[in-house]
């Protein structure tokens, strides 16, 4: 589904990403971690196309067609899906308001009319339920006034609603408790099925007990250094991120 | 924040008029210059009494020893008052009973702008329409319903015949002739308007609509509206305006006056879209507005809402003058600005009686090259014990080359008045426009949910339809083409 080749990035000309190779099927869940500045963000903004991101070389194709091509909103209409960090407010918006014309403005690009009004809130309903979403938190402003936790659970209402084919979950775990990261992670298992598949970017091994990836890649220095399942976590979070440094710099070294 | 957000927001602010085009019908248009003769002819015109004459000719001396303000945040334009004409008639003036009679070429024109003015729509009953043509009323809508429950709404000039006596009373009772300069103008040659009287206890069943056009080139515009409200009355009335394109400017220096008597409530709602000129502010017009009510009894209620969108330059200040005890005045605003236009616009509310209660919600939003100022007085009159202010004044910036400005005045006269003001500023971020576009929202309507979601108090306060009009307006203004 998704495939990129060796992807150099820059954020204000300074080189970020630096040869990123990697490989999606659907389906599929890979997981990216890495230290600190490793580029796991960049990774994210880049394939949502964010303005201030530079692609300076490489490639990306979803389902074959050229992403880096694509406007931010039709990458978004194609079925990419980043689940933000941080959540933007934007005060006197309703929530459902927004997720109506979004939806619209993706069911367009596919030539669907839009949605009865009963429908759509048929399918607000059942997908709030899926993913353990307040009511009343979908009829408030968007994001406006949410906690941390709340602005994530709302990241992930919206993919249930929208559906896209790849989703890109952006330190989703950060800032969650205990209890707010399991309804995440059963809302993620929930929508997981063989025709979508995930990127989940995180930093802890925790986020993975929850949602169990079939790969995970380390990102090092604008590079996937190493690749393995889920077993590569749970030696990443014994050994910590020094080990890989040491070790992927004294192979640089040779 | 990154060029290509810089570029659309720059093409979104440099977005063409959309609503412009010229009607060609015949005009019966009076010769340009203003002197004693232009009055009297207007008056004679219009059939008017011998009173009425002579308080226009006493506004026109007053108008002819005022000077220019200079207190304003824009320069004035020059505006040679001998180079308009004041007077300007449709020809064809004749009394219609269907819509089949009117000129089909202004139906069109009223199609074009959108104004609902079709007959499915009237016979709905959903608002009277009576919709004004530069300077007299062509048609009436409704009047039979609203007669029944003792309505008065006509043209001004028909309340001058047939309503004199009402006239007479409450004529510049709440602006007087020389409240400011162009208030003195307009009192002396004003054309024609809209004339409310809602008789005591009566809630009037329907929400009254007129929409002004302004349409005759070179020809001023000086609307008079005046609505009464008596005891325990109640009316909602809707103004909304979009004009033709035009090259030359254009001066519309209007007087509305609203009386509110005793547990009487009147809500003023106004969407204004004239144009503005084009990208490098040419043309366009002037909208230099007197709007201001008095809550004269105890327990009434002025409630102003304005949507404005249009003109090159804005210069008004509703008001609500609290003369009669726990009565309230309230004034909601969005004033959008962009290319060059310039807005300079806000309220005064003057508190005179006991327990009276104001509430002032401005929203600014500006773009381009645009100046949006607020400018608000509170004034506490040393009658007015326990009265409370409450502003909310919002800026909202588009684009890093535009300008909003904040000018309060509070002035309090007695110490039991209790006063709050609040005020932000703040910019579309590129962070909320990638938020909305990575959901598959287009730009140009992620800007309109923006702006749209930032107004929705003062929106909030509109009749229904007006108010999903209001919304359109917004986002069609934010409106380019996206490259």
């Amino acid at each position: 589904m998704l495939s990129i080749r060796n992807l150099h990035a820059s954020v204000e000309a300074k080189q970020i990403l630096k040869g990123l190779d990697l490989e999606v099927k659907a389906g599929e869940v890979h997981a990216i971690m890495g230290p600190n500045g490793s580029g796991k963000s960049t990774l994210g903004n880049v394939l949502a196309g964010r303005e201030a991101y530079e692609v300076t070389a490489g490639e990306v194709l979803l389902d074959g067609k050229d992403l880096l091509e694509l406007s931010p909103e039709d990458r978004a209409r194609e079925g990419v899906f980043l689940a933000f960090q941080y959540p933007v407010e934007i005060p006197g918006v309703s929530n459902i308001n927004f997720l109506k014309t979004a939806l619209n403005e993706v069911r367009a690009y596919k030539g669907l009319p839009p949605l009865e009004a009963k429908e759509f809130l048929n399918k607000v309903k059942e997908r709030q339920k899926l993913v353990e979403f307040d009511a009343k938190l979908a009829n408030r402003s968007l994001n406006e006034g949410f906690s941390g936790g709340e602005k994530k659970r709302n990241e992930i209402f919206q993919l249930a609603m929208l559906e896209p084919k790849l989703a890109i979950l952006d330190e989703t775990d950060s800032g969650l408790d205990i209890d707010a990261l399991r309804i995440v992670a059963r809302g993620v298992n929930q929508l997981r099925s063989k025709d979508n598949a995930f990127i989940v970017i995180t930093h802890y091994q925790r986020l993975l007990d929850y949602i169990v990836p079939d790969f995970v890649h380390v990102l090092y220095n604008g590079r996937i250094v190493r690749s393995g399942t889920k077993e590569l976590a749970l030696e990443l979070e014994e050994k910590g991120y020094d080990w890989i440094k040491e070790t992927v710099d004294a192979e640089g070294a040779v | 924040m990154s060029t290509k957000d810089d570029e659309l927001l720059k093409e979104l602010a440099l977005e063409e008029y959309k609503y412009g085009f010229t009607t060609d019908i015949e005009m019966d248009i009076a010769p340009k210059g203003l002197s004693e003769d232009t009055v009297r002819l207007i008056s004679a015109k219009k059939n008017e009494p011998e009173w009425l004459l002579e308080w226009r000719l006493k506004a026109l001396r007053h108008f002819q020893q005022m000077q220019m303000p200079t207190w304003q945040n824009f320069e004035h334009p020059d505006v040679d008052f001998q180079d308009i004409s004041y007077y300007a008639a449709p020809k064809t003036k004749p009394k219609l009973d269907s819509m089949d009679e009117v000129d089909p070429e202004l139906l069109s024109t009223f199609a074009k702008l959108g104004i609902p003015l079709d007959e499915q729509k009237i016979l709905a009953g959903v608002v009277a329409v009576d919709a004004v043509f530069d300077s007299v009323s062509v048609k009436t809508t409704f009047r039979e319903k609203l007669k029944e429950q003792g309505v008065i709404f006509c043209s001004f000039g028909e309340a001058v015949q047939e309503h004199p006596e009402l006239v007479k009373q409450y004529l510049g009772s709440v602006v007087p002739q020389t409240d400011n300069i162009y208030a003195a103008l307009n009192s002396a040659v004003f054309s024609d308007g809209s004339f409310v009287y809602i008789p005591k206890g009566v809630r009037c069943p329907m929400e009254l609509s007129t929409y002004f056009r302004i349409n005759a080139e070179n020809t001023g515009q000086f609307e008079r509206t005046l609505i009464i409200a008596d005891e325990e009355a109640y009316v909602s009335y809707l103004e909304g305006c979009t004009a033709p394109m035009r090259d030359e400017n254009q001066l519309h220096a209007a007087v509305v006056e609203l009386i509110a008597l005793k547990d009487a409530e009147i809500k003023y709602s106004t969407v204004q879209n004239w144009y503005p000129g084009d990208k490098d502010g040419k043309g366009g017009i002037y909208n230099f507005v007197t709007k201001r009510g008095m809550c004269k009894g105890d327990n009434s209620k002025i409630s102003w809402t304005q949507v404005e969108t249009g003109s090159a330059i804005t210069w008004k200040y509703p008001g609500v003058i609290l003369k009669g005890d726990h009565s309230v005045g309230e004034f909601y605003s969005v004033a959008l600005t962009r290319n060059k236009q310039l807005a300079d616009t806000g309220t005064k509310m003057i508190h005179l009686g006991k327990n009276t209660r104001s509430k002032i919600v401005s929203k600014g939003i500006s773009a381009g090259l645009s100046h949006n100022s607020y400018r608000g007085l509170v004034k506490i009159g040393p009658g007015a014990e326990n009265s409370r202010n409450f502003t909310q004044c919002d800026s909202l910036l588009i684009g890093d080359r535009c300008g909003a400005h904040t000018f309060p005045y509070i002035e309090s006269r007695n110490k039991t008045a209790k006063l709050e003001h609040e005020a932000t500023t703040s910019k579309i971020g590129e962070d909320q426009l990638f938020y909305l576009t990575q959901r598959g929202i287009d730009p140009e309507k992620a800007v309109g949910l923006i702006v749209n979601g930032y107004a929705k108090e003062v929106l909030n306060q509109l009749p229904m339809e007006f108010a999903v009009e209001a919304q359109k307006l917004l986002a069609i203004s934010l409106e380019g083409s996206v490259g």
